[in-house]
C-alpha cells in the first residue's frame, strides 16, 4: 500500500543531545497494549515528558514551545533495544518525518525505512555542530534532500552527504512499500520453496 | 570453493533473489509471533485481503503482556485482554498454530521455540522481538524484526533483508566457579559496548562455549543484541544433537534423519574471513553486575563503577546521567548494596538450568526479610519440569513462589512491575530507565547472583556461597 513520499524536507528541529536513547525511553512498554498503529505520539518519551504525578516535565525539550518541527536531532547510538516499531510509529505520529544522529541501531534504522522516518547518519562533529546550533537558536532551519543524499544547515550553513541504501531510497522517494514488492515475487518464492524440497529429499 | 562462514552459509541457502543495489529477500523457515507486535500486521491483511502464505511456518504465543498468577481467570487489563484476544482470533482465522494462555505449551516465545523443537540447525527464523537472537544457540539464522517484516514474513514467508557484516568471538580458557553463561555474555558486551557489534551477525566459538549446555549457549546468544548485533549463532555439535535428540516433542515437519545427514556442515570452514575478529580469555571472567542504564554498563562484582576519569569527556554527560539515575556515584563499590527486589525468569534465564542455579543457592537459606522475589519459569515446560525436580518444594521453604510462565518483570507490561527507586538484581537482559517500571533500578546479573541476594538481601559475591555449600 503506498506510503506518503519522502522527497525534501526542510524544517526547524528539536534537539536531544543524550546517547543510547533505547526504544524503552521512545515509546515504555505499558503503553505497547494497542492493536493499531496510531495515536503512539501522545506517549512518545513519556517517562522525560511526564513526571510520577503525570504532571509535564517544564525542563523536557518536547514542552518547550520554543522548539518545534519535524526533525529530530538525538545524540549517537538512538534507537537500541526493543524491536518495538511502536517506536517508530511514536516518533512519526508526533510529527516528526526524519531523525538525524551519527549512529542509529539496526532494526531501529530498518522500522524507520519501513514507515517513511528517514534515518539521517552523520558523522559525529556535524552532529555536535548541528546539537549546539540547534540548541541555542530553536528558529534555526536544517534542509534534508533525499534525491541528492544532502542534509544542509540553511541558509548557509554546513552541509553533508549521508548514505542510504538505492533500494529503500527508492522505496521513500516514491511510497513505495516493501510488501507489496514481495507480494509481486510470489511466483519465485513458490519455485524457491519448491527446488528447496527437492534439495532435501534427494 | 572459497570457505565460507556458517552465517554465509545459511545465508545463501535462502536468498530467493537478491534485489539489484539493494537488500536480499530471504525466505524464512520459522516465524515466531507474540501478541504485542502482530496486531497491526494482521492488520495489515486483513485490508490487503490477502491470507498468510504458509502458516505451517509460523507459530504463536502469548507471552509478553500475561499475568503471571491466577492465569485460568480472566486477564484483568482490559488492553492487554483485549490483545490476548486479538492474537487467538487472528490465529483462528489465518490457520496459525497458537500455544495460547493455559496451552501446556505455552511460554515466552524464545523458551518455547527451541524446547518444543521448532529452532533447528541451519533454519532462518525471525520473530517481532528483538532476543530472537537466542535460537541461534541452535546453529541458526534468527534475529528479531519490526511489524511491518512481521507483515512481510505472515505474506510472503520471506522479508527483505541487507546481508550484515561478520564477526566471531572466540572465549577460550575455562570458567572459574560460579561463573556462568550470563557473565561471560555481560562481561562481552561490558568490553565492547551497547552498539560494539551494531552492523554485524556475531559467531561465538572457543573452548568456554563449546563446554556449555545448550541453556548456557542461549543465553549468550539472547544477549547479542544488548551489543547491537543482529544476532548470534553458535555452530551445532554433540551438545546441541544430544538436546534434539531428547527433546521429548518434535514439531510438525522435524525431520531427524535429514538432519543428521546434514549438520557437520553447519560449520564455519577453516580459513573463512570474518569481518572482525575478538578473542577473549575466559578464565578471567567473574560473576558480572551492572551498574549504569545499558547492558554495557556492567563490571565484575567484585570491582568498583569507574570513575569519571577513565570515561571519555563526550560520553561523561549520559554516564553520569546514568549514574544518577540509579542512585550510584562513580567510583563506588556494589558489593554490600542494599537490594529490595530479585527477579528471576525471562527468555535470557528463565529456564530450567536458572532455576536449577537459583535453587542450588537458596537451598537450606532463608528469603532476606525486605526482598520481594518474583520467580518466574520461561514456560509450562520448565514450570512442570522445577516441580517434577522438587525446585518448588526447595523454593517455598526458603521462602520464595514460582509463579505461572510469562515475561512479567522483564519489560513490566503486566502488573509485575519494580516500584520506583527500588533496586532490583533481575536475571533478565536489559537495565534501561523504567523498563521494569517506571523509576525501577535495575541490576542485571545471573541467576547465582540473583540468588545470593535474595537471601542477604544485598548485592552479594555467589562465590561466596558456593565454596560454603558445595
Ligand atoms: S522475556 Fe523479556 S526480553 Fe524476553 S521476549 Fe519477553 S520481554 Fe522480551
Amino acid at each position: 500500500m503506498p506510503k506518503e513520499k519522502f522527497t525534501l524536507l526542510e524544517s526547524t528541529c528539536v534537539p536531544l543531545p543524550f546517547e543510547n536513547i533505547d526504544t524503552d525511553q521512545i515509546i515504555p512498554a505499558r503503553f505497547l497494549s494497542a492493536t493499531t498503529r496510531e495515536g503512539f505520539g501522545e506517549n512518545l518519551f513519556r517517562d522525560w515528558r511526564y513526571d510520577k504525578s503525570g504532571q509535564k516535565n517544564k525542563d523536557f525539550i518536547l514542552n518547550n514551545d520554543r522548539y518545534g518541527g519535524k526533525i529530530l536531532v538525538a545524540g549517537k547510538n538512538f534507537g537500541s533495544g526493543s524491536s518495538r516499531e511502536h517506536a517508530v510509529w511514536a516518533i512519526y505520529d508526533y510529527g516528526f518525518r526524519a531523525v538525524v544522529s551519527s549512529f542509529f541501531a539496526d532494526i531501529f534504522r530498518n522500522n524507520s525505512l519501513n514507515n517513511g522516518l528517514l534515518p539521517v547518519i552523520v558523522p559525529e562533529k556535524f552532529l555536535e555542530n548541528l546539537l549546539d546550533l540547534v540548541s541555542n537558536d530553536p528558529d534555526r532551519k536544517v534542509r534534508i534532500d533525499l534525491e541528492n543524499q544532502v542534509i544542509s544547515i540553511v541558509p548557509d550553513g554546513d552541509s553533508v552527504q549521508f548514505e542510504i541504501n538505492p533500494y529503500k531510497k527508492e522505496c521513500l522517494l516514491k511510497g513505495l512499500d516493501d510488501i507489496d514488492y514481495l507480494l509481486s515475487k510470489k511466483d519465485l518464492i513458490t519455485a524457491f520453496e519448491k527446488e528447496k524440497k527437492a534439495k532435501n529429499e534427494n | 570453493m572459497e570457505p565460507k562462514t556458517l552465517f554465509d552459509k545459511i545465508w545463501d541457502a535462502h536468498v530467493v533473489q537478491s534485489v539489484e543495489k539493494g537488500p536480499d529477500i530471504l525466505y524464512i523457515d520459522q516465524h515466531f509471533i507474540h501478541e504485542v507486535t502482530s496486531p497491526q500486521a494482521f492488520n495489515g491483511l486483513r485490508k490487503r485481503g490477502i491470507p498468510v502464505f504458509r502458516p505451517e511456518r509460523t507459530l504463536a504465543t502469548a507471552d509478553h503482556n500475561i499475568p503471571t498468577k491466577d492465569q485460568d481467570k480472566p486477564i484483568r487489563d482490559e488492553l492487554s485482554r483485549n490483545q490476548v484476544d486479538r492474537l487467538t482470533e487472528n490465529c483462528r482465522d489465518f490457520g496459525i498454530e497458537y500455544f495460547g494462555l493455559n496451552h501446556p505449551s505455552n511460554g515466552i516465545v524464545h523458551v518455547i521455540g527451541p524446547e518444543m523443537g521448532y529452532t533447528r540447525p541451519g533454519m532462518t527464523i525471525v520473530c517481532g522481538d528483538s532476543h530472537t537472537s537466542t535460537h541461534g544457540a541452535f546453529g541458526a539464522v534468527a534475529f528479531g524484526i519490526g511489524t511491518s517484516e512481521v507483515e512481510m514474513a505472515l505474506a510472503t514467508q520471506c522479508i527483505l533483508q541487507p546481508r550484515p557484516k561478520k564477526m566471531r568471538i572466540t572465549v577460550n580458557g575455562k570458567l572459574g566457579k560460579g561463573v556462568t553463561a550470563k557473565d561471560v555474555i555481560m562481561y562481552i558486551i561490558s568490553h565492547i559496548s551497547t552498539s560494539g557489534a551494531t552492523g554485524y551477525f556475531v559467531e561465538y566459538a572457543g573452548s568456554v562455549i563449546r563446554d556449555l549446555s545448550m541453556e548456557g549457549r542461549m543465553t549468550v546468544c539472547n544477549m547479542s543484541i544488548e551489543m547491537g548485533a543482529r544476532g548470534g549463532l553458535i555452530a551445532p555439535d554433540d551438545t546441541t544433537m544430544k538436546y534434539l535428540k531428547d527433546l521429548k516433542s518434535f514439531a510438525p515437519g522435524f525431520d531427524w534423519d535429514a538432519l543428521l545427514s546434514e549438520w557437520k556442515e553447519f560449520q564455519s570452514d577453516p580459513g573463512a574471513v570474518f569481518d572482525r575478529e575478538l578473542e577473549i580469555n575466559g578464565s578471567l571472567i567473574r560473576p558480572m553486575i551492572t551498574f549504569g542504564t545499558n547492558p554495557g554498563m556492567g563490571m565484575a562484582i567484585d570491582d568498583t563503577i569507574p570513575d569519571t576519569d577513565s570515561i571519555s569527556a563526550d560520553d561523561t554527560p549520559s554516564f553520569l546521567k546514568s549514574l544518577d539515575y540509579m542512585g550510584f556515584v562513580p567510583g563506588m563499590k556494589l558489593l554490600g548494596h542494599p537490594v529490595d527486589y530479585v527477579f528471576v525468569g525471562s527468555c535470557t534465564n528463565g529456564r530450567i538450568e536458572d532455576l536449577r542455579d537459583f535453587a542450588r543457592v537458596v537451598k537450606g537459606q532463608k528469603k532476606a526479610p525486605g526482598i520481594t522475589a518474583l520467580i518466574v519459569p520461561g514456560s509450562k515446560a520448565v514450570e512442570k519440569q522445577a516441580v517434577s525436580e522438587g525446585i518448588d518444594i526447595i523454593l517455598k521453604k526458603a521462602g520464595f513462589e514460582l509463579r505461572q510462565p510469562g515475561c512479567s518483570s522483564c519489560l513490566a507490561m503486566n502488573e509485575d512491575k519494580i516500584p520506583a527507586g527500588k533496586y532490583a538484581v533481575s536475571t533478565t537482559n536489559r537495565n534501561f530507565e523504567g523498563r521494569q517500571g517506571p523509576g525501577s533500578r535495575t541490576l542485571l546479573a545471573s541467576p547465582l547472583v540473583a540468588a545470593a541476594a535474595a537471601i542477604t538481601g544485598k548485592v552479594t559475591d555467589p562465590r561466596e556461597f558456593i565454596r560454603q555449600n558445595n
